[in-house]
């Protein structure tokens, strides 16, 4: 395996004027006002993805993950370093991909394939395929002036995933369009990480990192803060995420408090299925606080089976340690290994004030017949 | 099941494929091999570009030529039949500096403003973007090209022989004429970036630029005598776009010295250089604009670094 990207020592910064001159007469008129600032949006990011790989790029808004994606497309060059690509690449950033208004989709689809480097020839074999997949068929001669927005995007990914990149790079792009269509972006991404083909993904949502990447990189303020597994690097930039609301809400800046431990009063997260179970969750504080309790439970392949909270029940935590139970009546769930995340947050939900990703991981033993991860029971007989 | 990918091949291992990089600063040699290897990006903006322009209109490209016609006409009749200048075959000597000027002047006119206009494109997709003034300059060169063609259909219509000996000159002199036109063209679109009024700067400074050219006016015969008495005619030179226009001229004008329709004496309407001096000129040109076209890629290079964040 070899690396398709490598990204040695980049950093970018913007110059940011604070009282912009655009003309040439204003600059003449006001020689020497203006005052710049340096701003750094990515500083010293190293890292690689070997082919085949799926990496996602998590943070905040300005943590300078976009700025990063943009300059591993091109599109803005670092400051310093350098960025190493092997083979072809297509990238999908925010909405669309700077269409010709005017041309139809026909006509920009091969202006576009030109754009990311593909001969007419190229794009006439997969035109079929690009214009099946944006089910555009009978807007195709339209001009793309004419598209509704979710079109446009659709137009967009069906280019950028049929040119069959080695990388594909995706901005949040994700987040639009229909859940139909999006359910079509996801398999196309699943395919392609089957195929072998590596993929950089940006997002701030951690349920589509758990579900596609194989591995995330977490980047705050510009600082590549993690590099590692997937469920690692969630823990981190949730806590960069709650470090980060500390400093912006003054309520909670002297809140602290940590998950100390998750246990059964058994000590087994063995359980049958159909089974009752009962946690005791330990959170340590340093002062008094009072919020809500959020359970999330996934299944080991990163899909989310449930998220729930104390549904109005507030959480008094008071200094030092805290004992938090959950009961879990019946559980449905089948066969399987189960990472349960456990938190507590502000009583608006938008503030995390401890969390603790795979605080414990629950085993189901189920002798059933049915598959899948939740026992339905259905009765099935001929009339 | 694998799809083929484009190249009809099955899925590749990537240990040879071609390694980019993406750094601070592109070297030229690198800017020009990008160049090279996006020739086909290149054909697909200039033929988007001419679809665009004369989208939704029937007579399409006829259109790009009704202006330079009716500058043609217009110019003819101000100073052929109302100033009387006297020139013999006036139209010729128009047209073919004419088709040099439109060139030029087209294409600076539209790539000035390009980058700013395709913000858009520029912050979403990687490609050199210079591609986007050159598209506008290939598609100026289509329109001289078309220009051309009408130019010769003249010529045979009127039973005007061209220059025959000087006829060699002409791509030394287009090729000149494309590198000076195309640095120009990259240069303004970067520097429109950072300075948005470059547009209507440029407007005017093409319209004095056209009177410093001999295009309307035969440089021998008015202003000739004057600067060489006061040993400036070197400065007059300066323009790069005269000695091609005067070599255009050489080539479909012809005549060095024509009887005045008016008066009936002689008048020097072009430089009396023989064709080594032209080929001389031209060649030397031809040295200073690969020059200049390569500065310009420089100073392109420089300033696209901050593009995303000024636009």
């Amino acid at each position: 395996m070899v690396d398709v990207v490598d990204v040695s020592a980049v950093s970018k910064q913007f110059r940011i004027h604070h009282e912009r001159h655009q003309s040439l007469k204003e600059r003449l008129l006001h020689p020497r006002s203006g005052t710049v600032e340096v701003f750094h949006a990515l500083a010293d990011i190293n890292f690689r993805v070997a082919e085949g790989e799926t990496v996602g790029i998590l943070g905040h808004n300005g943590s300078g993950k976009s700025t990063l994606l943009k300059c591993i497309c091109g599109v803005l060059q670092p400051t310093s370093g350098r960025i190493h690509l092997r083979g072809s690449l297509a990238a999908l950033l925010e909405l669309g991909a700077g269409f010709q208004p005017e041309l139809s989709g026909r006509d920009n689809i091969y202006l576009y394939g030109a754009m990311l480097g593909f001969s007419r020839r190229m794009v006439d074999a997969i035109f079929d395929d690009i214009v099946a997949f944006s089910e555009l068929d009978n807007f195709i001669d339209t001009q793309v002036k004419f598209y509704s927005s979710g079109m446009y995007v659709r137009l967009a990914f069906a280019v950028a995933v049929n040119v069959n990149p080695d990388i594909l790079v995706v901005d949040e792009v994700l987040a639009v369009g229909d859940e139909r269509f999006q359910a079509k972006c996801i398999d196309r991404i699943r395919r392609f990480q089957t195929e072998g083909r590596s993929i950089l993904l940006v997002t701030h949502q951690a349920d589509t990192v758990r579900a596609i990447c194989d591995r995330a990189i977490v980047l705050d303020r510009g600082l590549m803060v993690a590099d590692g597994p997937v469920a690692e690097s969630l823990r981190i930039f949730r806590e960069h995420l709650m470090g980060d609301a500390a400093r912006h809400d003054e309520r909670v800046t002297d809140v602290r408090a940590t998950i100390e431990s998750v246990s059964t009063p058994s000590g087994s997260f063995e359980v049958r299925s159909g089974a009752a179970m009962h946690f005791d969750v330990a959170v340590s504080a340093e002062t008094a606080f009072s919020g809500n309790f959020v359970m999330e439970v996934f299944t080991r392949a990163g899909q989310l089976v449930s998220r729930s909270d104390a549904q109005g029940a507030p959480i008094n935590l008071v200094p030092g340690v805290n004992h938090v139970s959950v009961d879990l009546k019946e559980i449905p769930l089948l066969d399987g290994v189960y990472d349960i995340n456990v938190g507590v947050v502000d009583h608006l939900g938008s503030t995390v004030i401890a969390w603790r990703e795979r605080a414990a991981s629950m085993q189901v033993l189920y002798d059933g017949r049915e598959g899948g991860v939740v026992e339905l029971g259905p009765v099935i007989r001929q009339l | 099941m694998g799809e083929p990918s484009p190249s009809g091949v099955e899925r590749r291992h990537l240990d040879d494929a071609p390694v980019r990089v993406v750094s601070a600063r592109v070297g030229l040699v690198t800017r020009l091999r990008n160049l090279l290897e996006r020739r086909e990006l290149l054909s697909g903006l200039i033929s988007s570009d001419i679809r665009i322009k004369y989208k939704g209109s029937v007579l399409g490209l006829f259109w790009s030529m009704l202006s330079p016609a009716l500058t043609l006409a217009t110019y003819y009749l101000v100073f052929s039949i109302f100033l009387k200048n006297g020139i013999p075959n006036f139209v010729i000597y128009l047209f073919s500096g004419l088709v040099v000027w439109n060139l030029f002047q087209t294409a600076v006119n539209s790539a000035t403003g390009v980058i700013v206009d395709r913000a858009g494109l520029v912050k979403k997709v990687s490609f050199p973007r210079e591609i986007l003034a050159l598209a506008n300059v290939g598609a100026s060169v289509i329109y001289f090209a078309i220009q051309l063609v009408v130019l010769i259909g003249f010529l045979l219509l009127v039973g005007h022989q061209p220059a025959w000996g000087f006829l060699w000159l002409l791509p030394i002199a287009f090729a000149a004429l494309y590198l000076f036109t195309a640095a120009v063209a990259i240069v303004m679109s970067a520097v429109t970036v950072y300075l948005r009024d470059m547009r209507h700067l440029m407007e005017v400074v093409l319209q004095l630029w056209f009177w410093l050219s001999p295009v309307v006016y035969s440089y021998e015969n008015s202003l000739a005598p004057a600067l060489q008495h006061h040993g400036l005619s070197a400065l007059y030179f300066l323009n790069p776009v005269t000695p091609i226009i005067l070599t255009f001229q050489r080539v479909f004008y012809v005549a060095t010295t024509v009887r005045s329709t008016t008066t009936g004496a002689p008048l020097h309407i072009l430089p009396q250089w023989s064709l080594t001096r032209f080929f001389e000129l031209d060649l030397g040109l031809l040295a200073v604009t690969v020059a200049v076209f390569l500065l310009a890629l420089i100073l392109f290079g420089r300033l696209e670094g901050n593009f995303e964040s000024e636009l």
